[in-house]
């Protein structure tokens, strides 16, 4: 391994576990210690679920939110997505010295707004200011705490040769906006950030069934990255359909002209459920019903037939081929 | 998979029953969606396909590497260049080795991204000048607009390559080409119709999966004939004429030269380097560059990867030393090289082979 930080350690693959296994897991290892997007822990008869989430994207305004919008998003659904309610948020700002405070209202009231529209509550706060250039405008840091449901245990660990793999909609969308936004390559369309918070989309599919094995958000490194993920922690193979993807014609675009995958482009309001097969229509039909899960679909299941660990897609051509395992060096600060 | 035209070309190649076939593609992109498409995985074993020198990557020999790292190091020079070359390494590092030591070395997204920096720099810009016929109009454009304002810190190190040449080079190695589309879109088609002359066979090929897989059908419909074919599948962007404006900038600055490929050594007339009245721009002359030897790593078996001579799996070090976050070779450092497509899509077992 390398001897220094280098940005491949942030992309969230391969070298992003490196980093946590050889540094933070092995000083920090503890039962509650944990692998998925928040930790479930006990207080008394109930169970909490505790997040945290740092958040550097560049710029910090992009279509379809900006910086604030985000860390409550990420936080939020990293709650939601262990079948927990999310309650309270913190935050805490690093502001570069020189940075506009109109801008900083603007990030501000945008917190405010998801805030509400995710039923959270901002309790406390913390402000640090670095001098100009020692930080790159304005980066945040939110905590969050939420409920677990009483009969909910959803897992990266738990999914089952069977299952379907549902998406809650277009994905690659929030990478391709922040990518375009940088106006790097000189190509324009308009394509806006799918950031969302998204409690209310695990509280009704939980509703429906007690049996979600997975609910993940697919953020930094995409729904490929989580798919490897599942597939490692849970030791199954899991397969996926080309054709079934839900793309944006206008990413896909985007995506062949840079030689991207859409599959790695991050996704910041897209969950990837995990349940058995016989619920699939049922799950469907009521995500697509709710805002932000129009576009929901299943796009393959997890299988026996491949090797433990591995994502298999079927291609356009009908052939098999393996997924190419995520590199994580695809975009730096892309969150 | 609702295409018609699609599902023919599939059947045709995958019911194939004639004498074996070796099809070698000479485009990096076509090496890329081969392998994402998986279309190695529905060929029976008589259809082999052979990733030729078509990742402009892979085939910059050692040595040119070498001369980039001499003018970051020694000459204080900024080098601009691709991302792919950065990792690219050389007889002692790479690129982004040297930049790690001090070297000045930005990735731009096109030449015209270098020139403007040259225009914001007191110092030396070098361009690293590499690829086929679709990258060299922009290098050429560049270089026109430094001399029209007067950019005068602004110079390339040329290592671009053309294709016709190594056709020829490359005959024994294969059947049929995959001719590259976006090359010849450029080039037209007139010196690859030549080549059936001389014995040479190939089909121009798009780059979505129905027009792969059809240019494929098409090569194997037409060996049946048992003449040297050509045939232009691909009619919808490349033209006889190909692109006469960008082919008309090119001839302006640059003319044909012999030039050293990795694994295939020096090929005749296969390279361009730029015109005497423009060598004010040739960064081996402003700077006077030595001549670098270039060593290759030993156990490196890239330059028989392109020749299709081995396959990745057999080289002792690939995806054990060789990985394409450290790779020894570069076919392991672009996403278009053999070697990392082999690796990336888990061809790290040896596949079955026809011998």
């Amino acid at each position: 391994m390398d001897q220094t930080v280098l940005l491949a350690h942030g992309g969230g693959g391969v070298q992003t576990q490196e980093l946590i296994d050889r540094i933070f897991k092995a000083h920090f290892a503890n039962p509650y210690f944990t692998a998925d997007d928040a930790a479930v822990l006990p207080l008394g008869h109930e169970r909490l679920a505790f997040s945290t989430d740092g958040f550097i994207v560049s710029p910090p305004f992009f279509p379809g939110g900006n910086i604030g919008k985000l860390s409550i998003c990420g936080t939020v659904n990293d709650l939601a997505c262990m079948g927990a309610q999310p309650l309270w948020l913190t935050c805490a700002f690093v502001l570069e010295e020189g940075f506009p405070l109109a801008d900083l209202e603007g990030i501000v009231c945008a917190m405010a707004e998801t805030a509400k529209a995710a039923g959270v509550t901002l309790v406390a706060g913390d402000t640090k200011v670095a001098s100009k250039g020692q930080v790159d405008k304005v980066f945040i840091t939110t905590s969050g705490i939420g409920r677990l449901l009483g009969n909910v245990h959803t897992s990266g660990a738990l999914a089952r040769d069977g299952d379907a793999i549902l998406v809650t909609g277009d994905i690659g969308r929030h990478g391709a906006a922040i990518l375009l936004a940088r106006e790097e390559f000189g190509i324009e369309a308009e394509i806006e950030s799918d950031c969302a918070p998204l409690w209310h989309l695990v509280q009704a599919v939980l509703e429906k069934t007690d049996e979600i094995h997975v609910i993940r958000d697919a953020t930094r490194g995409g729904v490929g990255t989580v798919l490897y993920e599942i597939a490692s922690q849970s030791q199954v193979g899991i397969e996926i359909r080309q054709e079934d993807l839900p793309v944006d014609p206008r990413v896909s675009g985007i995506c062949s002209m840079l030689g991207l995958d859409p599959l790695y482009l991050a996704c910041e309001g897209r969950l990837v459920i995990i349940a058995p097969h016989k619920e699939q229509d049922r799950l469907l039909a009521t995500l697509r019903a709710l805002p932000h899960g129009e576009g929901a679909a299943c796009i393959g299941s997890v299988t026996g037939r491949h090797k433990a660990g591995s994502v298999v897609v079927e291609t356009a051509i009908g052939a098999k081929t393996l997924l190419p395992r995520p590199t994580g060096e695809l975009l730096p600060r892309i969150c | 998979m609702q295409d018609d035209v699609l599902m023919q070309a599939r059947n045709l190649l995958t019911s194939y029953a004639g004498p074996p076939l070796k099809i070698m593609e000479v485009c990096g992109t076509h090496t890329h969606e081969i392998f994402r498409l998986g279309i190695r995985n529905i060929l029976p074993k008589s259809l082999s396909l052979i990733s030729g020198p078509g990742c402009p990557v892979c085939v910059t020999p050692v040595s040119y590497i070498d001369e980039a790292i001499y003018l970051a190091l020694e000459k204080d020079v900024l080098i601009t260049t691709f991302g792919d070359l950065l990792r690219v390494p050389g007889s002692a590092m790479s690129l982004a080795r040297a930049r790690q030591e001090g070297a000045r070395v930005r990735m731009v997204y096109s030449p015209l991204d270098a020139l403007e920096l040259a225009k914001n720099e007191t110092r030396e810009v070098v361009f690293l000048s590499v690829g086929f016929e679709t990258t060299v109009p922009g290098e050429c454009l560049a270089l026109k607009q430094a001399e029209e304002q007067g950019i005068a810190n602004f110079s390339l190190l040329c290592a671009n390559k053309t294709m016709p040449m190594a056709y020829q080079a490359l005959k024994g190695s294969a059947d049929a080409f995959l001719y590259p589309g976006h090359v010849l879109a450029i080039a037209g088609t007139q010196s690859c119709e030549a080549l059936v002359r001389e014995g040479v066979s190939g089909v121009v090929a798009g780059f979505t999966a129905s027009e792969i897989l059809t240019a494929l059908a098409c090569i194997v419909h037409e060996s049946a004939k048992g003449k040297a074919f050509f045939v232009n599948c691909y009619p919808r962007v490349v033209k006889a004429t190909g692109n006469p404006a960008a082919q008309e900038l090119v001839a302006h600055y640059m003319e044909a030269c012999d030039a050293e490929w990795r694994g295939l050594g020096v090929i005749k007339g296969s390279g361009l380097a730029l015109k005497k009245a423009y060598q004010h721009r040739d960064a081996r002359l402003r700077f006077a560059i030595p001549r670098q030897e270039g060593r290759a790593n030993p156990h490196c078996r890239c330059g028989e990867v392109l020749r299709g001579l081995c396959l990745p799996t057999d080289c002792r070090v690939f995806g054990r030393a060789c990985t394409p976050s450290h790779p020894i070779g570069a076919c392991m450092v672009s996403s278009e090289g053999t070697c990392a497509a082999y690796f990336q899509y888990g061809l790290a077992t040896k596949p079955a082979r026809e011998d």
